[in-house]
Order: C-alpha cells, then structure tokens, then sequence
C-alpha cells in the first residue's frame, strides 16, 4: 500500500510518520509538498503533526488554505482514506472534512504523555484490526487538544457511531465525552490527537498504534479487491 | 551623522579606559560609535570570555573521538559508521531573569541554531534549570512567575520546532531568586562528510544573509549578559529578543537543504551580537576580510541605524558564504520556504569588517583584532568564597519515625520532587528516537541512520559547589558519568556551562578557576574531553552573587538501539544490590563535616556546613566499569545512581515505576543511621537482579574489585528498612510516592 504524507511549513511529526510506515510496517510512503496540486498515485493520505504555519491566528487554519487542501477534499470526497493526527486533525476539522473543533486544552499547559485509548467502534477502517477488550497505549503531545462541538453535533457523531477513540481513564484534555478521534460521515477520514506513528516500535515504548495502519492496509486490499 | 566617541561613551559600552586605550592605539584614530558598539560586544565577557580564555585552557579538548574541538558553533564527536553528532550547553540566564518565557524560548533557539549552523539536524534538548524557592516566604511569588514563565518558553520553542526535550535537571536555592539559571543543551546529528564551519572563504565570494528581518530588539544583549543587575534592571526588558519558533524551524529546514546542494562554503548563525559576530568571526577564522552594506539587510522597521542594525539579536537569522555563480542554487532552496535571502556583501582579501551604510564607510575594522586580540585577563583569585561554618550541630540520632519524617521531607523538598509537572510539558517523543526519556539518571536516544544509541547527562551542585568548587565540580562530572553508566553507556565527550558571580571579586575568581581545575582533572580521568561550551559571568543582582554552578552534560555512547534499563524496580522477588558499599572511602570522623553538604541538611536541618563528599577517582571509574558490564550483560532489571538525598531517597525513587513495587532492605552498620541512610558518598549504584544472576553480577564485581551489599529484595507495597537488626522504618509506597508526585506542583500553587 502506498501512503502520501502531506508537508506543510511546520509539520515536525512527518518524519516519524515515514519511519513508521516505511520501516515497522513495510509499506511505501512518499512526501507531498503542500503546494502541489496533486496528490500522486497515493492509497491512502497522512496529514502529521506538527506547528503548520506556527499554529498562529490558530492551529490549522492557515494550513487549510494550502494548494494541497483542495486535492485532499476531492480525494476524501471520493472514498480515499484520509488519517490526521494532531495538527492533522485540527487540519481537517478547520477544512471542513470533520465535525468539531480543537480548542486549548483544559489545564492551558501543553501535554506530553502516553494514554490508554479505547475504539468507540470497530466498523472503520481505521478501528477494525483493534481489539475491544484491551486498551492502546498511545502517547499524545499536544497544547489544544481538547475535543469540542455543540450537543447537538456530539448527539449525532455518536448516533452515527463516528466515535474512533475514546480516552480510557485519563481524559488529557477535557475533550467532550472523552473523544479522541473521530470520522467523517463517509467514515473514510479520520482525526486523533493521539500519535499512532509513535507507537509502532517496542524500542520506544508501544506499538499499540500498529493496529490502526494495520486496519487501514487491511481496508485498502478489500477496496482492491471490491474494485477488481 | 555619527554621535562623538570618547572614553566616556567608552565606559557606557562597558569597556574600561584600558580597553578604549587599546582601541585607539591599534586603529590610530578615535572610533565611530558603530565601531564602538561592534568592539564593545566582540569584547563582552559574554563574546570574548576575557576573564575566563586563561583558565579554560587548563580544559581537556581532544581525543580519539573528537572531530571538532572549542572555538567552532558546537563540538563534534565520531559516534561511528561515517556518522558524527555535534552538541553544546548555553546560557540565556540574564534574559530569563528579565522576560521568563522569551529569555528561555530565545535560549533554546540559539543552541539549535549553533548545530544546525554545522550541518546537523537538532535530534534531542535538555536543560538545566535553577530557581529560586517556589515556596520562599518572600520571593515565592516571583519565583513562581518566573518558573512558569521559563518551562512556558522552553515548550512553546522546542515543541513546536519538533525537537524532543529528553531529560536535564532542576534545583532550588534562595540565591537564585534574582539569578535564575536557563542552561540548554542540545545535540545534533549528521555524516562526518557534510561538517559546516563558520569561516568565510574565496575571494569575491558572496556573503548572504537569510532568516527573520532585522529589528531594534535585543540591541546589545550580549553586554546586558557581562555586568550586574541592578535596580534598573527592569528598563533593560527590550534587550531581550523575541523567538519564533516557526520561522526557525523553516530557517532549519532551508539550511540543511541548502548546504547539500554542495554550494554553500561556511555558514554561521547571527546569536549573540548578530550581524557584528557572525562577520567578524567568519573573517577572523578564514583568516579574510568581509565587506557588506547595510542598505541590503532586510529590515523590519525604518530608519535604523548602522549602529542598531549591527548590534541588533533580532532571533532566526544566519549569515552564509557562497560559491560565486552557484548563489542562485542557494537563493531558491530559500525562496521554497518562504524565507528572505539577500546577498550582502562579499569575501575582500584585506582582512577587514568594512560596513557601508548610505554610501559611506561606518565601520572598519581587522577582523582579527576583533576577535583574536580581544583582552585577556588575569584576575587576581583568593581563597574561594565561602560563607558556610567548617562544622554543624551536634546530631542526635532520629529515632525510627524521625528517620522516616526525614525520608518524607527529603522526596516532598523542591530539589528532589518528581518534576513530572515540568517534564510533561514538552514534548520528549518527537522524532521517535527516544528510548529513555525525563525523570531517568540518563536520557538515552537511538540514533538510527548509525545504528547506535547516544546518552545524554546534564548535572550540577551549587551546594557542593559553595562548600568546596574544586571537589564539587569533580563530584558533578562522576556523577554524570555514573549516570551515563546505569545505562550501559561508555562517556565519551563533554560540554559545559560555567555560571558564575561577579570575577572582578577575587573570591569568586577563585570559585571559577578552583571549578575549571577541578573540571579538568575529573574530564581527563573519565575520558570526556570538553568540546566547547559557554561561560555565564556576573549572575549577580545588587552585589548578591550566585554560588557556584558550573553544569556539565556529558555524552556517552552504546552499540544498540533497544531500550535501556531503568532506574525503577520491574518486579517483585528480585535481589536489591548495592554497588560500591554502603558508606564507601568515608572515614568516620570526617562524616560530620561532609553530611553538612547534604540534601538532608539543607533539607531537614535547615543549613549547610562542611564539605562535599570524599571522591576517590579511581574507586568511582570502576564502580562505573562494573555497572556497564552487569548492563550491557543483561543481568540487572534496574541500575540507579545513589546521589542526593543519599541511599534512603535513592531506594524509594526505585519504587516509583509505572508499576509501583516496593523493598526490603537490611544492613548493619557501625556508623549512625543518619549517615547510612541519607549521607551522599558517591560511587555508588543500586541494582535489582533475577536471584538466579546474582552469581555473575558478584564475581563482576569481585573481579574489579569493586564493593558489593546485597541490601535485600523487591516486593510488596511498603518500603522497609531494618537497620541493625534494631531499628525498623516502614513507609506505604503509595504514601511515599504520592508526597513525591504532588509536591511541586502543589509548591506553585502556594498562594
């Protein structure tokens, strides 16, 4: 499978992406320069983390004024799968591909720790290789984080069942009813503050995140296969 | 038009008559006041360590791994495989006294930019902080303010420039209310073959400036940094520059793809006295002279003259030699990232700083006398100054619940506390290299283009320091080795950061040149050449000094990538170790006078006296043999360095695992319990082992001769001490741990 990683002026968890993809789990990756107008011959996109735009005015809404936004929004538009982690995920709410926003988190202090998360469904595919009964350990790193949306929206994400990742026990951030992650209406886009790319190596701690690419791979050789 | 410039204007700029002397007798003719202004930076303290150059040659600088040595942007070392990393402490102490958050912020983006300026990509930061009491009757507010403001500055910088924070170290004294201390260390790492120097070269080559535009902040910094605070301190707030962390992170980026494109032939970044160093030294060091105009500098405001714009620290800039006719292949790696790249001037033969402003000549200088004729001084030293008795109170022995109390003070105390509430605020993961991370005796990353795992260890002891600065600083440099030890790491480099009071004081020179030798002597026994570092003079605020604080950060090498042990128990029914003896090379009739410099002294009885502990560094080197074998042999779970807060600290903080485990230990002991239990004698580690490799870890020891206690064993959820067979001191983990845990945070939020 072959992922495109999208680089914005700021990203800074990009290269940890490529390293996760590439070498613990031996798929292609490549990097997309956000000016290019083109997404390549991609299977799936990874918006990483990072300060785009030094986060200024506010995390992610200069970023989605990038020449690359627009070929990502036709991308989503059309079923291919889209994972934004942290920034990426404030990314993606500021453009429009998800429901919500990000906003500082509750204490005011940035937060770098690892938590336990649990997948509020299994029918995604991003969730579809973990398993209910045990929680991943995944690290988050971030200053806003904190998951918001009116009741009327965080009714209907979860009528829907568009619940990626809750947090278990610890909630980071004050996110509203414990979200970490959430998908799009055509469930092919996801956002987490939570960095799975960081935990795909025992060497630096868990490789919990292993799970969510592993959905993903698995989610794309059924669509080639629906496909051929 | 240019203001008159005599010895008065002289004195303004801090330099003294003799200095200005000097300057007219080598350049024949009064100065202009921008040529004022560029000598009275170039020969700050801070640029031109005049007080210090004499001493700081006593230093051990080379070995068989050491690619580049001091006077360079940062030292480089050979970590194997072609490949190289490049590391440096420095001090943004002043400005963080003045503006918190920018003054830390600002720190840390000067140490990156000296190793990228190499060719390095930053990989890992730590940092060494020194406050003042959070809980301090009288200055706690504004040392809360201040600690607060320096942690924010430090996250906001590295986190969103996407350099890991692994580790460093954090202490409290009274004295650094009005002096906090912000040392930041960083490493960097590249191929041998791709080392960028700060030396102009090639006639008629261009000289670009790229980054941030130049504004009116931060104008004579570098002085503000060499002399005293005052009362007036407060108007010298727009002296400190501004960070911006993101134009940095795109300035990183656009260098390390600018220098492979192969055009560009030395680079340096405009730090401390801005445009003025960074021409001056790249002339000085290619041995050329360097002409610009300033018309051409991007500027941020209007009307700035060559004064300002010379001496301006405006934050994110470099200035780099090109290859004539490759200048465009440079120019637009630049225009990618959005960032302002200007030629300014160009490479001359004649050895001079020539600085054209409005079409005439403002400044000219030999690059030369600028920097390697600076003054050198050799000021006259006493006996170190010291304030503390020679002998304390008579002690009584603490009975089984005042040794506990004690324990409990010891690890709620702002010096010992988990700094979790610090730590937590940077990001310490990013890049996915970090395989020990803050909170451990040693912050290790994996380095993988080379296959090898670096340790990293930055320590200090102004308590020490205070009482004896030649055995303090000795005490410091094993301790970051033995730190580098528990994880199996060989030290191979140093780098250091001398702060300091006022070295006009001939007590305080002393302090330094006592610490420097002190230095010396350990870095040579340990093999960890010095490869450059910083010297932080006048940390004075109204004639109140600083104790001593040199801190040191030493690198150490291992041939793997896994993950290290940690220093924290793993699981019950393992065997506790003591490495080293219980109270090793500690004669009895001197503990009185060196249990004075404890954590439990200052701690609990509320005062220091005496002297540091005795180090014996042939004892100590091995201790550190013995516990890399027993690592690297994979035959402990745990290794933990036994240091302040003595033996008693340093077991509970085993205790304090993801998992929490607690132990009991038994040791008899003909000296008194308060010594056994919270006495600081070095060169020793504390180890918990399978039973069944007990053996083997006895007969590595045996065989280097090295003192070893089996203290007792892991388990159950209490920490308990039979002393003697006669006293015993429980305490619930749990308790322990969460008076650990909360005490600092709980400490800011004194009202």
């Amino acid at each position: 499978m072959k992922f495109g990683v999208i680089i914005f002026p700021g990203s800074n968890c990009d290269h940890d992406a490529l390293y996760a993809l590439t070498h613990n789990l031996g798929q292609q990756a490549a990097e997309i320069w956000h000016e290019s107008e083109e997404l390549g011959d991609a299977d799936a996109i990874f918006v990483p983390g990072g300060f785009s735009y030094g986060d200024y005015l506010r995390c992610g809404a200069i970023a989605r004024f990038s020449p690359v936004i627009r070929s990502l929004r036709r991308f989503a538009d059309s079923g291919g799968l889209v994972i934004g982690v942290c920034n990426g995920f404030q990314i993606l709410c500021e453009s429009g591909l998800l429901d919500g926003a990000l906003i500082r988190n509750q204490d005011l202090r940035f937060v770098c720790r690892t938590v336990d998360l649990v997948p509020g469904t299994l029918d995604s595919a991003f969730t579809s290789a973990c398993q209910p009964e045990r929680p991943l350990r995944i690290p988050v790193a971030h200053g806003e984080g904190c998951f918001f949306a009116d009741e009327a929206t965080l009714d209907r994400i979860e009528a829907e069942d568009r619940v990626a990742f809750r947090y278990s026990g610890e909630n980071p951030n004050g996110s509203s009813r414990n979200i970490a992650g959430v998908l799009s209406q055509g469930r092919n886009v996801l956002g987490m503050m939570p960095h799975p790319e960081r935990a795909c190596d025992s060497a630096v701690g868990s490789t919990d995140g292993i799970a969510v690419f592993r959905s993903m791979i698995s989610a794309a050789g059924n669509g080639l296969r629906h496909a051929g | 038009m240019q203001a008159e410039v005599d010895e008065r204007t002289a004195a303004e700029h801090g330099l003294t008559a003799g200095e200005y002397q000097r300057i007219t007798d080598r350049i024949g003719r009064v100065p202009t006041l921008t040529e004022l202004g560029i000598l009275s930076v170039m020969w700050s303290e801070h640029c031109s360590y005049k007080s210090s150059r004499l001493h700081l040659k006593k230093l051990p600088t080379s070995g068989e791994r050491i690619l580049v040595g001091p006077g360079e942007n940062a030292g480089i070392v050979d970590i194997g495989g072609g490949w190289a990393a490049a590391f440096k402490i420095e001090s943004h102490n002043h400005p963080s006294y003045i503006e918190p958050f920018q003054g830390a912020a600002t720190g840390v983006g000067g140490i990156l930019r000296d190793i990228f300026t190499m060719g390095a990509r930053p990989v890992a930061v730590l940092d060494a902080l020194r406050f003042g009491p959070p809980d301090d009757p009288q200055d706690g507010p504004a040392n809360r303010r201040i600690i607060r403001g320096v942690v924010e500055g430090i996250a906001h910088y590295g986190n969103c420039i996407g350099v890991p924070t692994i580790g460093g170290e954090c202490s409290f004294d009274p004295c650094f209310s009005a002096n906090p201390l912000v040392n930041v260390f960083a490493l960097g790492v590249f191929r041998q073959d791709s080392i960028f120097l700060g030396s102009a070269k090639g006639l008629g080559n261009p000289v670009i400036y790229v980054g941030a535009k130049t504004g009116r902040d931060g104008i004579q910094g570098a002085s503000m940094a060499s002399a005293e605070f005052d009362e007036d301190s407060e108007a010298k707030r727009p002296n400190v520059q501004v960070g911006d962390p993101f134009l940095e992170k795109l300035l990183l980026e656009a260098c390390l793809e600018a220098m492979r494109t192969g055009a560009i032939l030395g680079i340096q970044d405009m730090g401390a006295a801005g445009l003025t160093c960074s021409t001056a030294e790249m002339g000085g060091r290619g041995g050329v002279g360097i002409e610009i105009e300033l018309d051409r500098v991007p500027q941020r405001e209007s009307g700035m003259t060559p004064y300002e714009i010379m001496l301006s620290e405006s934050q994110e800039r470099m200035l780099l030699v090109a290859e004539r006719g490759r200048e465009g292949e440079v120019l637009e790696v630049f225009r990618k990232w959005g960032l302002d790249a200007v030629e300014i001037g160009t490479v001359t033969a004649d050895r001079l700083l020539r600085v054209k402003h409005g079409g005439s000549v403002v400044a000219e200088l030999d690059t030369g006398f600028l920097s390697d004729d600076a003054p050198l001084y050799d000021r006259p030293h006493t006996a170190p100054r010291r304030t503390a008795p020679l002998d304390g109170p008579v002690l009584n022995e603490p009975s089984a619940a005042g040794l506990r109390a004690g324990i409990e003070a010891l690890l709620a105390s702002p010096d010992l506390n988990s700094k979790r509430w610090i730590w937590e605020q940077y990001d310490h993961q990013v890049r996915t290299n970090t395989t020990s991370g803050p909170g451990a005796d040693a912050a290790v990353i994996r380095i993988k283009e080379a296959n090898v795992s670096l340790a990293m260890s930055l320590d200090g002891n102004s308590r020490y320091c205070a009482l004896d600065p030649r055995l303090g600083t000795q005490l410091i440099v094993a301790e970051c080795c033995r730190n580098l030890a528990t994880v199996g790491a060989t030290p191979i480099a140093a780098t250091n950061n001398l702060n300091f009071g006022n070295p006009e004081k001939p007590e305080i020179m002393a302090q330094l040149v006592e610490s420097i030798e002190g230095m010396a002597q350990a870095c040579r026994h340990f093999g960890t050449p010095i490869t450059g570092g910083n010297v932080s003079l006048y940390n004075e605020t109204l004639g109140e000094g600083i104790d001593p604080a040199p801190v040191l950060g030493i690198v150490g090498i291992l041939d793997h990538m896994a993950a290290p042990i940690g220093s924290c128990f793993t699981q019950a029914g393992d065997l506790v170790v003591l490495l080293g003896g219980l109270l090793p090379d500690c004669r009895g009739e001197e503990l009185p006078r060196r249990f004075g410099s404890s954590q439990y002294a200052k701690t609990v009885l509320g005062q220091t006296w005496g002297l540091p502990p005795s180090l014996d560094l042939e004892q100590e080197a091995i201790v550190h043999e013995a516990t890399r074998s027993i690592v690297r042999q994979n035959l402990a779970h745990s290794a933990h360095d036994v240091g302040s807060g003595g033996l008693a600290v340093a077991l509970a903080e085993c205790c304090f695992g993801p998992k929490p485990i607690g132990a009991t230990v038994e040791f008899e002991t003909n000296h008194p319990l308060l010594y056994a239990m919270f006495h600081e004698c070095p060169s020793r580690v504390l180890l918990s082992l399978p039973r069944a490799n007990i053996e083997e870890v006895v007969a590595i020891a045996a065989s280097l001769d090295v003192p070893l206690v089996e203290l007792g064993h892991t388990g159950g959820s209490t920490l308990t001490f039979g002393l003697n067979a006669a006293t015993s001191v429980e305490a619930p983990v749990a308790r322990l741990r969460g008076i650990w845990e909360s005490s600092f945070e709980a400490s800011l939020e004194t009202q």
